[in-house]
């Protein structure tokens, strides 16, 4: 009998908030160490906490795009730990009571399913600073920039069977909280990070195994190698005969290895309460519907409109409607071209791929959308081919200029015009009297493939620009006489 | 001058009769000249004092002066002040320099107040006789055998001892008010929310309130005037307008209901006390009080659940101690655990490792609901207590310590006799109530002090009650003898 993978997710989000959850301090990404700490960030004797109410209202819309119950009480509370990286030597988080309760999550399968996956809560917390290890001969380093900013945890049910299930999900959140707007989404940045909650069980069990935690994943494709070693793992130590312990576990991305960090009995006891220095928060009716009233479309919901508005594939659909930037992109170049299926196919075929293989994001391509437009404008005018429009796109990447100054410089304009056409089919044929008349008697199913050759030839006398859909349809009644 | 009350001295720097320069001068030689055996500062602030000076003497040449300007004070070392050490009484931060300024100092630095110096307190706040401080134990002036009581000792010696015309306290059980009667003088703790807590150092943040100690309700008016108020750094401030404290003082006592709570009269309390309490009550009768008895039948819970829920906040709010970036750190430490092992366990004093430990294993898994829940759950059972007194009575009365100031070292090795020595000042604290305590008598020369306690925001009745006491006797006004001419 085989196994089933059962994995939970819990995804901290940084809020996209100008200042920290409990500070003014900014929270702008990349700045000079301990810059941008303030006194309530390093935990100075005698500060206090005020609660960011804009921390408050992304949570809130979390929760309304998740379809959660929000907490109109909830209260934060202290996590006890010492690390040199937590000032205050507690984190400020929630637990009894999180803003963001039960709720849930549509994804899609690889296969092209649909899964629910039910969210357990998600809660308000303030991230720690970071501890760097390197460049200090022994010693470490303590950043506290970070220390303060706005996360929420979302804590997923243990609802995925499969690394490609929370990859998925992981993906469809990722998709979620940059489409609100409450989360940048760059993930090299910590932005987004995932702890993987894994265990084992036979195929048939109602009961979960013993599960171990692996922390701080930062990439789809580290968790994807952190659930498959894990689960690995697990299933040659049962069949082994041993037992898998609740543990915490770190992966390491570079050796692809993973180690034990501490075993539940190691585990901290938190000494969670109340924080004395905040009073429970409590918001009414008109927060949540401000709240809603804010919410932008969702992935969900813009899938269904492209669908209908667009009538595109659902593959296209599933491609361009997940991620705000992208649907924006394509809407404008669509905007422009007038020519969805046109648009699509560029964005999701052309522009991704080069996007991908230069790590950009689709709001820093070299590209704009109005351009592109511009482009696929030519292209359906029959102003360029097809292969014109690659080279066209090619230079517009490297920044030489629009659509049509590159159309113009490269002399890439097609000649369609069916006097031209017709002249240098006539001195094709000529040259080429043989072929003329081996095609002539061919039988019809045959002459289909021998065209190919006369095109060509014309396309080579043309270095490229007679238009080959012109060509064929004018050798055709040539060639047929 | 330095029997002067501050209302006293600031239509005397009105009147030009003597600058705050001349002021200030004279009580930093006091200062000088007497603390050696009272140990009341641990930093004075000589310069900054006569800075201070110069510049309230400007300000009331110009015509710009309030009520406080130019008014020597000191602060409690648990106020955040920049640029100066700000100790909390502990080794931990001996060597801390503020880089902050607390709302409450700054408040008395805008009225243009005069700071002679940083006073002496149990480290961290944690204390009932101020023998927990680094910097030594304070002497009571009226007797340097005796305790100046805690932890706001220095405040009350210096105020007692004429070094100050008054001084900050904060009060978490009890600080303000035990220290203010066994030193004779005037101290009011303020409703929870009432001052902001900004810069002040955290030992229980949910009972820790800040509050004014000097000779007459007179002058805690004025200066609780300048202390209160919203601050919008502090959460836990209340939005609720400040009222004028002084505008009432004088209003009648005619038809006031006092209650005495049976609690705060039974078996603990000393005889020559309750006498003192007594009279005190009959001298309210004589001003137009009614009395009655009341019960508040969970008060006799309030020690063991403050000495739940108190350390169990320390034990959090003085994680940040930890030698990594701020306070005392050991020397050569080996690697992280060592760290924070030597400098903690170096850096801190024994009452404050014995209140971490017991706040640790309060709110430790599997003791939490025995204990913090159970806790709080007689705290509320104890404000219900005085919100039900408060629809009888106006004000509850009773003595602010079952003694007077026991001697230096008697309860030293005792921390249970020592806590009970709180027992009447702990359920306000746990409550969030307002209270003041006055002098209203003394036993074989040592100060004993009435307490007062009013309902949320009613500290302008219990100044007005404070102040008409005053006006009908004479124990705020007394001095110890050996305090110099």
């Amino acid at each position: 009998m085989g196994w089933e993978t059962v994995i939970g997710l819990e995804v901290h989000v940084q809020l996209a908030t100008k200042s920290k959850i409990f500070s003014g301090a900014s929270t702008v990404f990349g700045a000079e160490p301990n810059t941008q700490a303030s006194l309530v960030d390093l935990g100075m004797p005698g500060i206090l906490p005020v609660v960011n109410e804009q921390a408050y209202r992304y949570a809130v819309m979390f929760g309304l795009a998740i379809d959660a119950k929000i907490s109109k009480r909830s209260y934060f509370e202290r996590k006890n730990y010492f690390y040199p990286d937590l000032p205050k030597g507690y984190q400020t988080t929630q637990l009894e009571q999180p803003i963001v309760g039960p709720g849930h999550i549509q994804i899609q399968l690889p296969n092209g399913d649909t899964k629910e996956v039910r969210i357990h809560h998600a809660h308000l917390e303030e991230d720690a600073g970071k501890s760097l290890h390197e460049d200090f001969h022994g010693m470490s380093g303590i950043d506290l920039n970070r220390a303060g900013t706005p996360l929420i945890e979302i804590v997923s049910e243990p609802d995925m069977r499969s690394s490609a299930e929370a990859v998925a999900f992981a993906k469809k959140l990722h998709s979620i909280v940059t489409s609100l707007g409450i989360c940048d989404g760059e993930m090299s940045q910590g932005s987004m990070r995932f702890d993987v909650n894994v265990s084992v069980r036979k195929k048939g069990s109602e009961v979960l195994g013993t599960r171990t935690e692996t922390k701080n994943l930062n990439s789809y494709r580290f968790m994807e190698e952190a659930i498959a070693l894990e689960v690995e793992r697990q299933i040659d130590l049962i069949e082994d005969g041993g037992t898998v312990l609740q543990e915490t576990r770190l992966y390491n991305a570079d050796t692809r290895t993973a180690r034990s960090m501490r075993s539940k009995e190691e585990a901290n006891d938190y000494r969670y309460f109340p924080c004395p220095d905040l009073l429970p928060v409590e918001i009414d009716d008109e927060f949540i519907e401000a709240a809603r009233a804010s919410l932008p479309e969702l992935p969900d919901a813009r899938q269904a409109r492209f669908m209908d508005q667009y009538k595109l594939s659902e593959y296209d659909v599933s491609q361009l409607a997940q991620y705000r930037d992208t649907a924006e992109y394509f809407e404008k170049v669509t905007k422009t071209c007038k020519d969805a299926k046109l648009a699509a196919n560029w964005v999701t075929g052309e522009l991704a791929s080069r996007l991908n293989k230069e790590s950009l994001n689709i709001t820093h391509s070299p590209v704009g959308a109005d351009q592109l437009g511009e482009m696929l404008l030519r292209v359906k005018d029959d102003t360029i081919s097809g292969k014109g429009a690659k080279t066209v796109f090619d230079s517009m990447w490297n920044k030489e200029g629009s659509a049509d100054d590159i159309i113009a410089s490269k002399g890439l304009k097609q000649v369609s015009d069916s006097g031209a056409l017709e002249a240098m089919i006539d001195e094709v044929m000529a040259a080429n009297t043989a072929q003329v008349e081996q095609y002539r008697a061919s039988p019809a199913e045959k002459r289909g493939k021998m065209i190919g050759f006369f095109v060509g030839q014309i396309m080579k006398a043309s270095r490229g620009s007679a238009n080959p859909g012109q060509v064929n349809k004018l050798l055709k009644v040539k060639l047929d006489g | 001058m330095h029997n002067k009350t501050i209302v006293e001295l600031s239509r005397a720097l009105a009147a030009g009769e003597f600058s705050s320069t001349e002021l200030t001068t004279h009580f930093l030689q006091r200062i000088h000249s007497l603390d050696e055996q009272y140990n009341s500062f641990i930093t004075v602030t000589e310069e900054r004092a006569l800075a201070d000076a110069t510049e309230a003497d400007e300000r009331i040449a110009q015509g710009k002066a309030t009520a406080l300007t130019g008014i020597p004070l000191a602060h409690k070392d648990i106020f955040c002040t920049q640029g100066i050490r700000t100790s909390a009484g502990s080794k931990m931060l001996d060597n801390f320099i503020a880089p902050y300024e607390s709302t409450v100092t700054a408040n008395f630095n805008a009225a243009g107040c005069v700071m002679l110096g940083k006073t002496n307190m149990d480290e961290f706040a944690m204390g009932s006789s101020n023998e927990n401080s680094f910097y030594g134990p304070v002497s009571n002036p009226w007797d340097t055998k005796a305790i100046a009581g805690g932890s706001s000792g220095g405040s009350a010696a210096a105020v007692a001892a004429r070094l100050t015309p008054a001084a900050t306290g904060t009060d978490t059980g009890g600080s303000i008010r035990q220290p203010a009667s066994h030193c004779g003088i005037t101290g009011l703790k303020p409703t929870y929310g009432r001052v902001s807590r900004w810069g002040m150092i955290a030992y229980a943040s949910s009972l820790d309130q800040a509050g004014p100690m000097a000779r007459t309700a007179e002058d805690v008016a004025l200066l609780l005037q300048a202390m209160a108020g919203m601050d919008p750094k502090d959460s836990t401030s209340v939005d609720r307008p400040v009222e004028d404290y002084s505008a009432t003082l004088n209003e009648s006592l005619q038809g006031l209901r006092v209650g005495l709570p049976a609690e705060f009269f039974a078996e603990g309390l000393d005889s020559d006390v309750e006498q003192c309490v007594s009279n005190a009550v009959s001298e309210l009768e004589k001003l137009g009080a009614t009395v009655k008895q009341i019960s508040l039948p969970n008060s006799n819970l309030s020690v063991p659940s403050y000495y739940v829920i108190a350390p169990a906040e320390a034990s959090s709010n003085l994680s940040r101690f930890d030698g990594a970036r701020f306070g005392y750190r050991c020397d050569q430490p080996q690697d992280l655990e060592d760290l924070y092992k030597r400098s903690r366990g170096e850096g801190f004093g024994a009452e404050v490792k014995r209140r971490i430990l017991v706040g640790t294993y309060a709110l430790s898994a599997g003791y939490y609901d025995a204990y913090y829940i159970q806790a709080q759950k007689i705290r509320r059972l104890i404000k219900n207590d005085f919100i039900n007194a408060f629809n009888d009575v106006d004000v509850i009365v009773g003595p602010t310590a079952p003694t007077p100031a026991f001697n230096l070292g008697e309860k030293a090795d005792d921390p249970v006799a020592m806590y009970l020595s709180d027992i009447y000042t702990l359920s306000t604290n746990l409550a969030g109530l307002p209270g003041m305590s006055i002098p209203a008598g003394q036993v074989s020369g040592r100060p004993v002090g009435l307490q007062i306690i009013g309902n949320y925001f009613s500290e302008a009745k219990l100044l007005n009650i404070a102040h008409r006491f005053q006006q009908a006797t004479d124990w705020h006004l007394k001095a110890p003898t050996d305090i110099g001419a």
